[in-house]
């Protein structure tokens, strides 16, 4: 299992390409990448603020959590923080597995949970304002699925 | 105790954490003693409903008791992923 939280950017392939590597029990490798998005066409940067030492915990507590309800080989998170660029990766996931529906399943719960209890926050700034972004009640409610 | 403050709580009260010398024995009142400090910690916690606290890095609930707590962190829900 890796959990990394930085600032760097990271490529996400290259962290692909050596996840689970090797393995002979891992039939498949479902991963997300988290984009910075431009919604109104006038994002400047995105601001994300983080827990140090809280979200390590966090993050590895979902990840525990996800390796107890499914039989995974492996876990890859990785988070950033600071200014990140229009387009810019923002975290990945990554889950291997022996078979697909544990893969996909797991890398969903973790999505899920790092968004609403991974202690981060992101502030979208524009030439005319910075704004926090709000939690949706759909993140929230997406948590009851699982 | 330290006190930490994320994001727009950050903001509104004007700095990132402080000692805070306490006797509160619950979140609740340890919200109730900073409200009467000053207006900008009374806009801060006016709606707790807005808010998520952590006691030593662990999410917990504004009823919770501070026995024991060494770090109290106040923040808006979070916006990972």
């Amino acid at each position: 299992m890796t959990v990394r939280v930085q600032t760097d950017p990271f490529d996400a392939g290259a962290e692909l390409n050596g996840f689970a590597k090797g393995r002979g029990d891992v039939g498949a490798v479902v991963s997300f990448t988290g984009v910075v998005r431009d919604t109104q066409g006038n994002l400047r940067e995105m601001l994300i603020e983080h827990y140090p030492g809280m979200t390590e915990k966090a993050i590895s507590a979902i990840a525990d959590e996800a390796r107890k309800r499914w039989d995974l080989a492996d876990v890859l998170v990785i988070h950033r923080y600071g200014p990140l660029a229009v387009g810019a990766p923002i975290m990945m996931v990554a889950t291997a597995a022996a078979h697909r529906a544990a893969a996909f399943e797991a890398a969903d719960f973790l999505m899920d949970y790092l968004k609403s209890r991974a202690p981060f926050w992101k502030k979208e700034v524009t030439a005319e304002a910075e704004t926090w972004v709000a939690a949706k009640n759909a993140d929230e409610d997406a948590l009851k699925r699982w | 105790m330290n006190v930490i403050y994320f994001a727009w709580v950050r903001e509104r009260i004007g700095i990132p954490q402080e000692t805070v010398e306490t006797n509160a024995a619950t979140v609740n009142d340890l919200i109730a003693e900073l409200r009467a400090r000053e207006a900008r910690y009374d806009a801060a916690f006016a709606d707790i409903t807005a808010l998520r606290v952590a006691l030593d890095q662990e999410l917990s609930d504004f009823d919770s008791s501070l026995a024991g707590v060494r770090e109290v962190a106040f923040f808006p829900p979070m916006t990972g992923g």
